[in-house]
């Protein structure tokens, strides 16, 4: 089990560098930081000065290396755009992408399997035909127009719902949340059902797909040549096997959520960090892409540490070392 | 004479598809006493799977029962409701899959796996099926089954899982097991183990069983009678010795010549030529005809129906009245 | 002999279980029209949206025909600078299909090229390229994407812009998908290897990957045809988020995506037909790929069945 983690550990470990490099690139050497810095008048000393400063003199691993320190520091530099610390940039629109992410992956986890599980286990019914075909057209939607379709229907039609922004939020010791006001809680109706549906209708599918993967498996006709009820072998037995292939893919998902956040705070100008990194590639404001990219990519590794720790629970053959159980009955 | 445990009747077992409906059980009828134990034989596609899946009533759509009856106890299975016959699965009808490896749910420890088949249909308390499942895994075979109980299936070999396949099949006690291909996925070592483990236990536990394989030396050993299947049909039935020792059937004879005997003399195996037909290319007549080296005229245009010889009954034109009073 | 393999076409599973599905001639019959308007479009489109001289600013924000107002010469309706719907919706359904078509090609050679190679040569080549195939495989094709596009918009000096934005977005697309079918055909390549008649060439004098080859190919190219189909459908989706994002394709050459992003602008002005003509254009499009996909996929598949 420790060995499992420490491995999983490591390997998250080099993940991060790598993608740290690729930051590190973007950021040195990508659209010339120096320069922009300057500004238009600039002296020859004043150049150097800030070459020096920056470190930039150095030797390419002495620069890879206080990078990733300063990274892991949480020290991003400044934005080009708007002249303020990076990491200060995004702590600020932090809350607002996480409630989004959060929101969304709650709505596509709790209506997309029961609806994947349903679909499987009833795969000639009429509705679960008819779910099905609606999840292909919910597939071919993309998030953007989703939330413009949305926008179009509750806010400019009906009327019902605001079509931007977060509306009032409250500070909770440095984090903003827009929990605790109506229209707070309002305005993340319809971002959240934009950033739920594509992920929903990908999860409803390939929960039915592994469902019924998992029930033509030799041990679930013998489970039900043993006579169980339906009952326990759907939902005991084939539900459980089904649950381990889909948490991986799962994880995925929400590392989709998180990237497609993007997207739709840009329909909604939701001030969370995708509209900020959309603004920074459109201003080539390098170190904001940068820091963007670790910082998804943090959060990405994360969630791939937590679904290898669920496989793991869930799944013995992972769990129990199978020279330390012994016993092989050879007689 | 004691009334027969199953009784299987004109079974016939279709598959539509989309160039016709494909038969691939056709007009099977045999019957199986309390313990005794019938031996299915016949290659691969003869249908002697389906036969067993029927009588389990696990046919995989599309496939479907479409003729016949099956009775157990007298009492007619083939058309009860799912409900009804998920009650008899497992308490009277027990069933042992070819492969152990893929039969017990990877994430269910076989402690689990037991308890809940006995407490789906026994009336018991959560620890007297627990200890009911210990039995049963010491009455196969299994070395330290109090400890071993909480394992997950893959901490144990293939033979040891077809003891716990065994035991689960046992667990309520039922009067018929259908044991499909038993032993094919295990190594040759452990196969004779399997057969003679089965054979006591059912023998102790007073159930029938219908032992369907390909493999006639499992059935030399085990089967009280035996069945033998061609293309969907019986070609012969009746008691081991005499179907083995003096087959009637020309394709029971040809099995029983490729078959190597200890110490037998022959200097080389028998085989029969050609193949078994294709369920979409079954011949007029006996399907047998093609390969047949005694066939006539009668064989290549009139479906024979078993025909009594003794205590064997023999689906071939041979031993056909006409035919022998014409041989004389 | 054509007659023969025509027949036989005719009479395979594959075409069985195409005839037998109304919904996939529809998707079938809706893709060739796609293709055909594409292609065709600037011959069939009552306009060419892009020439200024057939431009009518008294014709702008015209409704669909069949609304008060509307205009029989602007079917759909005109947008604010008098052109035409349904013409920049052909014209942009050119430029949507051609950056998914190109892009999927782009993935299919490099991930069955890196696949092979992966496949074939195994030990640390194939580690090294797994491996990067694992870590962008938890990274969304989208966000991939976004960062190649991002990159090059930066290095690439402003006024090239315009001319190599279009060949930008399909590397970047392209790169982004390439993962699937490398695995795909690298399984593939596995299992033939371990195949005695790879090992019998080197007997016989032929170079061993020569023969693989030749047996590996034509057995993933099911498979890659499926996931070339289902990637063909995410592809024109991922050019339409880019689009609308604002890195996609330049202005000058609008995309489904560069469309309704414009026309986002004017839902609140009550002109939602400059929006939602090329959004419904888009997911009937993706829609009806989406659905050959699936349809392939179990056609190629009967255990699925």
């Amino acid at each position: 089990m420790i060995a499992f983690v420490i491995r999983r550990l490591l390997q998250a470990v080099l993940v991060m560098l790598a993608v740290g490099f690729v930051g590190f690139s973007l950021f040195a050497y990508v659209g010339d930081p120096v320069s922009i810095m300057l500004g238009q008048d600039y002296t020859q000393e004043a150049r150097q000065r800030l070459i020096q400063d920056l470190g930039l003199d150095q030797p390419f691993f002495i620069q890879y290396a206080r990078f990733i320190a300063g990274a892991a520091q949480g020290e991003f530099g400044i934005s080009y755009r708007l002249a303020r610390p990076v990491a200060e940039l995004l702590l600020e629109r932090l809350p607002a992408t996480l409630e989004l992410s959060l929101c969304a992956a709650v709505l596509a986890l709790a209506a997309g399997v029961p609806l994947g599980v349903y679909c499987g286990l009833n795969r000639d019914g009429w509705l679960a035909r008819l779910l099905l075909s609606v999840s292909l057209i919910g597939v071919s939607l993309p998030t953007f127009l989703i939330g413009i379709l949305l926008i179009l229907f509750f806010s400019v039609i009906l009327g019902w719902l605001p079509s931007f922004g977060r509306g009032d939020v409250v500070q909770l010791g440095g984090w903003s949340t827009g929990f605790l006001t109506p229209t707070g809680l309002r305005a993340l109706i319809l971002p959240s059902i934009t950033l739920a549906l594509f992920q929903l209708t990908l999860i409803m599918r390939l929960v039915r797909s592994e469902m019924l993967e998992v029930l033509r498996t030799d041990y679930i006709k013998f489970a039900r040549a043993r006579g169980l009820r339906n009952r326990a072998i759907n939902f005991g037995h084939a539900l459980k096997n089904t649950l381990v292939p889909v948490i991986t893919i799962t994880g995925l998902q929400l590392g989709g959520i998180i990237a497609f956040a993007i997207v739709t705070e840009t329909v909604f100008q939701w001030p969370g960090m995708g509209f900020l990194f959309i603004q920074s590639v459109q201003a080539a404001d390098v170190p904001v892409m940068a820091a963007y990219l670790m910082l998804i990519a943090f959060f990405f590794v994360l969630i791939n540490l937590v679904v290898d720790l669920l496989y793991y629970l869930v799944d013995p053959r992972l769990r129990i070392d199978k020279g330390a159980a012994g016993g092989h009955g050879g007689h | 004479m004691t009334q027969n445990l199953l009784e299987v009747e004109n079974l016939r077992v279709e598959f539509p598809t989309r160039r016709g409906t494909l038969v691939a059980v056709d007009d099977v009828s045999f019957s199986i006493a309390p313990g005794e134990v019938l031996g299915v034989v016949g290659e691969s596609g003869a249908g002697k799977s389906l036969t067993g899946a029927a009588i389990i009533g696990l046919l995989e759509p599309p496939g479907r029962v479409a003729g016949g009856e099956i009775r157990l106890g007298g009492q007619r299975i083939d058309n009860l409701p799912y409900e009804k016959m998920r009650r008899i699965r497992g308490k009277e009808i027990g069933a042992i899959f070819q492969d152990p490896l893929t039969s017990l749910n990877p994430l269910y420890t076989i402690g689990r796996q037991l308890t809940e088949t006995i407490l789906t249909h026994l009336e018991v308390s959560e620890a007297e099926a627990r200890d009911r499942a210990i039995k049963l895994l010491q009455e196969v075979g299994i070395p330290a089954a109090e400890r071993r109980i909480d394992h997950y299936p893959h901490q144990f070999s293939g033979g040891m899982r077809q003891r716990v396949v065994i035991a689960l099949a046992l667990c309520a006690n039922p009067r018929l097991i259908v044991a499909d291909e038993p032993t094919t996925a295990l190594d040759v070592s452990i196969q004779a183990q399997i057969i003679t483990l089965l054979k006591r236990l059912c023998r102790d536990h007073g159930a029938a069983v219908m032992l369907v394989t390909h493999d006639m030396g499992v059935i030399a050993e085990t089967a009280d009678r035996v069945a033998v299947m061609y293309a969907g049909r019986i070609a012969e039935i009746g008691p081991v010795r005499d179907v083995i020792k003096r087959a009637k059937h020309p394709y029971t004879e040809g099995l029983m010549g490729s078959i190597p005997k200890l110490g037998g003399d022959e200097a080389k195996l028998a085989q029969i030529d050609g193949s078994m037909p294709r369920l979409t290319a079954i011949p007029k007549g006996c399907a047998f005809n093609p390969r047949c080296p005694k066939a006539f005229d009668r064989c290549r245009a009139e479906r024979p129906d078993p025909i009594a010889v003794g205590d064997t009954k023999v689906a071939c034109w041979l031993y056909d009245d006409a035919h022998k009073a014409a041989a004389e | 002999m054509a007659m023969d393999i025509v027949r036989r076409a005719l009479d395979s599973d594959i075409f069985y279980s195409f005839r037998r599905s109304p919904v996939v001639v529809v998707a079938a019959l809706v893709t060739v029209v796609f293709f055909a308007g594409a292609i065709f479009a600037p011959w069939i489109a009552p306009q060419n949206p892009f020439d200024l001289r057939q431009l009518n600013l008294m014709d702008a924000s015209l409704p669909p025909v069949w609304l008060p107002d509307g205009m029989p010469e602007y079917p759909l309706g005109t947008d604010t600078q008098g052109r035409d719907v349904l013409s920049t919706i052909l014209f942009g359904s050119r430029v949507s299909l051609l950056v998914g078509f190109l892009s999927v090609v782009f993935a299919m050679v490099l991930g069955v090229g890196l696949g092979l190679v992966a496949g074939y040569m195994g030990g640390t080549v194939d580690a090294i390229i797994m491996r990067i195939a694992d870590v962008q495989l938890s990274f969304p094709a989208i966000l991939i994407a976004l960062l190649i596009d991002g990159v090059a918009r930066i290095v690439i000096p402003r006024e090239m812009h315009h001319e190599i934005a279009l060949y930008v977005l399909i590397l970047a697309i392209g790169f982004s998908g390439w993962v699937q079918y490398a695995r795909t055909v690298r399984g593939s390549c596995l299992v033939e290897k371990s195949k005695e008649y790879v090992q019998a060439a080197r007997v016989i004098g032929r170079h061993p990957a020569a023969i693989m080859f030749q047996h590996v190919l034509p057995n993933v190219m099911g498979p890659v045809l499926v996931i070339a189909t289902i990637h063909l459908a995410l592809a024109i989706i991922t050019e339409a988020t880019l689009s609308f994002l604002g890195v996609g394709v330049p202005p000058t050459e609008p995309s489904l995506g560069t469309l309704i992003r414009i026309g986002n602008n004017f839902l609140f002005s009550g002109e939602w037909w400059i929006t939602v003509f090329p959004g419904a254009a888009l997911v009937i499009m993706v829609l009806a790929v989406n659905l050959l996909g699936d349809w392939l996929r179990d056609a190629l598949n009967p255990k699925l069945r």
